[in-house]
């Protein structure tokens, strides 16, 4: 240390500090506080559209322009769970969709994804653009020219025609997300392990798939919940026959104008997406997974 | 249980590729003995090797390991162990489990399994780290699981693709030994390949030297030296300081040294080749001596590099640090028979 460190005093302060270096810099106050707040704002942005109808379902007489409910009821719960409500079958077809939807398109797209990841196939980019265009193409085009297909094909009005209607878009996710995590595992481990007596499904089941399970739950998770949200392609493909969650909370908002028990279904139709985000940020803690930055 | 290998006129081309990668490479490796395939980076070894594994297909020839043809079988169904050049630990698994996944894919039961882990773990000088992950442990450290793990299942053949290039210099020469003390404890049939000729005669009792996917020479590790078959092999082995042209016939190799006696099949027109640290200084009793002026000398520290002329020729030599030879010096110099050789030019 310098004389002029002694001086000026500012010796013990920098001996205070750990020696390992990583000297860090006092921040300005804006910019400490300035994280939090883009957080809570965001947070906000996204969530208070929520709150509003956390408060109706719970009450039958709000009216404008009353800043809170003068009454609070379980009237909106009694009919959204009563005995003539269909709700529960909804969340069950719901369900019974979004598992099947959820189970096939992670299947596929780990093997697509495998296939983008490890392979050099020819057409490599137009095949990443076809996997978008569920996101670039408008749903109501897709959705029409579906259901004149599912028609023909005697598909329509049926769970297996919403289901393979539904799964191309969550396919076209889980294969985008799964060749992502395709990339982070060396191909040479199955090689390895081929030549340690495995079989060809066997190296992939002992040697891959436990460094893919992570990307596996996210990919499932989010075909589920394309699945759980989907209300176009159900209505069309499904005919009014299959009734999901989305459609009676549609079918419940337009036709009854209950507004309490519209909310209650809304609720129940926000809960799986809000569960197994908890859920998938658990399963991706401490995981390196930089996926479509889901995770990191 | 050890089983040799028998690789015959294989042919092997990449698809899209013009030259080939193996031109009818032949090679015999007898059950329990240790060949190296020697070649420059681009030669055709590792090729070689994955072929054997079943990792690769060839375009033409035959693999046999313990007398039957084993083409068509997976990789799997071979009975083989592979290292490569690097460890390739399984990341989700801890250093046991690596080392007990053949024995597992088997259907190995348990209690063997724990006892032959052990076993082996000792004999890499692991005892203890079968808990770890192999992310714990230092490069040198992951290959000897790499080798625990591929003898793991006692396999007829063990093929080694590189496995200590990556490795610091020190580290080789234990993994070295270790692997021939591995090699006894063990007995599987040894194929390695390397760019590395100390590599490969210190750990092969016989060499295949392995030149644009051909078979150059096949010989134990001396002979090669002594007895290079190409000037290119001599080349690759860094022997072809010497190269005198002459003519040589039935025990004979007449050159501007003058006549001299050795024992070669080569007839007429030939290079004769004999390496710096083979020419002895000095008289000797009998043929082979020759008269010589030294030019140079350059004191390297641990040996002497000597330029000396004979008969108009120029001959490349080294001598132990401390012989008293100076530029213009004239001595005899001998040419021991059993270090000549004659290649075509």
């Amino acid at each position: 240390m310098t004389e002029t460190g002694l001086a000026t005093g500012s010796r013990p302060v920098q001996e205070a500090r750990p020696a390992t270096g990583m000297r860090r810099p006092r921040r300005p106050l804006g910019v400490g506080l300035a994280r939090p707040t883009v957080l809570i704002l965001t947070g906000l942005w996204v969530a208070g559209p929520l709150l509003p109808l956390a408060v109706q379902a719970f009450t039958d007489q709000w009216f404008y322009p009353d800043l809170w409910p003068n009454r609070w009821s379980l009237a909106g719960w009694e009919q959204a769970l009563g005995p003539q409500s269909r709700l529960a079958e909804a969340v069950a077809t719901s369900i019974g969709i979004g598992a099947a939807v959820a189970a096939l398109a992670t299947a596929l797209g780990a093997a697509a994804g495998r296939a983008l990841a490890w392979h050099r196939l020819p057409g490599r980019r137009l095949i990443e653009l076809v996997l978008l265009a569920p996101v670039l193409v408008p749903p109501f085009a897709v959705a029409m020219g579906a259901q004149i297909v599912y028609l023909r094909a005697g598909l329509a009005d049926s769970l297996t025609g919403v289901v393979l209607a539904q799964l191309p878009a969550a396919t076209a996710y889980a294969t985008l997300l799964m060749s992502g995590m395709w990339a982070g595992v060396d191909p040479a481990l199955e090689r390895q392990a081929r030549t340690l007596g495995a079989g060809a499904w066997r190296a992939f089941r002992e040697v891959s798939l436990p460094q893919l399970r992570g990307g596996l739950v996210v990919a499932a998770m989010f075909a589920f919940l394309i699945s759980w949200s989907d209300y176009l392609l159900t209505l069309l493909i499904g005919g009014g026959v299959v009734t999901t969650v989305p459609l009676l909370l549609f079918a419940t908002a337009a036709g009854s104008g209950n507004q309490a028990a519209t909310a209650a279904i809304a609720l129940v139709a926000v809960a799986p997406p809000l569960l197994l985000t908890a859920l998938a940020a658990r399963q991706l803690a401490g995981r390196d997974t930089a996926l479509l930055g889901v995770g990191r | 249980m050890t089983a040799d290998i028998t690789i015959a006129d294989l042919d092997h081309t990449y698809p899209g590729a013009t030259t080939p990668t193996l031109r009818r490479v032949t090679l015999e490796v007898p059950a329990g003995t240790r060949t190296a395939v020697l070649g420059p980076s681009g030669s055709g070894k590792s090729t070689l090797l994955s072929i054997v594994a079943g990792l690769s297909t060839p375009t033409g020839g035959d693999v046999r390991l313990a007398g039957h043809s084993v083409l068509r079988q997976p990789p799997h169904r071979r009975d083989l162990g592979v290292v490569f050049q690097r460890p390739l630990l399984f990341p989700h698994l801890t250093v046991a489990e690596n080392v007990a996944f053949g024995l597992r894919m088997r259907g190995t039961d348990r209690t063997a399994i724990r006892r032959r882990v052990a076993e082996l773990l000792d004999a890499v000088s692991l005892p203890g780290y079968g808990e770890r992950r192999s992310g714990e442990l230092s490069g040198g450290q992951q290959q000897r699981v790499a080798l625990a793990r591929a003898l793991a299942a006692r396999p007829g053949v063990l093929l080694l693709d590189e496995p200590f290039s990556a490795l610091d210099p020190q580290l080789r020469g234990d993994m070295r030994a270790l692997l021939t003390e591995l090699h006894r404890r063990e007995g599987s049939t040894t194929l390695f390949v390397t760019h590395d000729r100390d590599e490969a005669t210190d750990v092969a009792d016989t060499v295949t030297v392995l030149l644009d996917g051909r078979v150059a020479q096949h010989a134990p590790p001396a002979d090669l030296f002594r007895r290079p078959a190409t000037l290119t092999v001599a080349r690759f082995l860094g022997g072809a300081d010497n190269a005198i042209p002459g003519t040589a016939s039935a025990g004979h190799f007449d050159c501007p040294l003058g006549r001299l006696r050795l024992d070669t099949d080569h007839r007429g027109p030939g290079l004769l080749l004999i390496r710096p640290a083979a020419i002895v200084v000095g008289d000797h009793p009998g043929d082979n001596v020759v008269p010589a002026t030294i030019t140079a000398v350059t004191d390297r520290g641990t040996h002497l590099d000597i330029q000396a002329t004979s008969g108009g020729v120029t001959l490349q030599l080294t001598t132990g640090p401390a012989a008293p030879l100076r530029p213009g010096d004239d001595t005899p110099l001998w040419l021991p028979p059993a270090h000549l050789s004659v290649v075509t030019p």
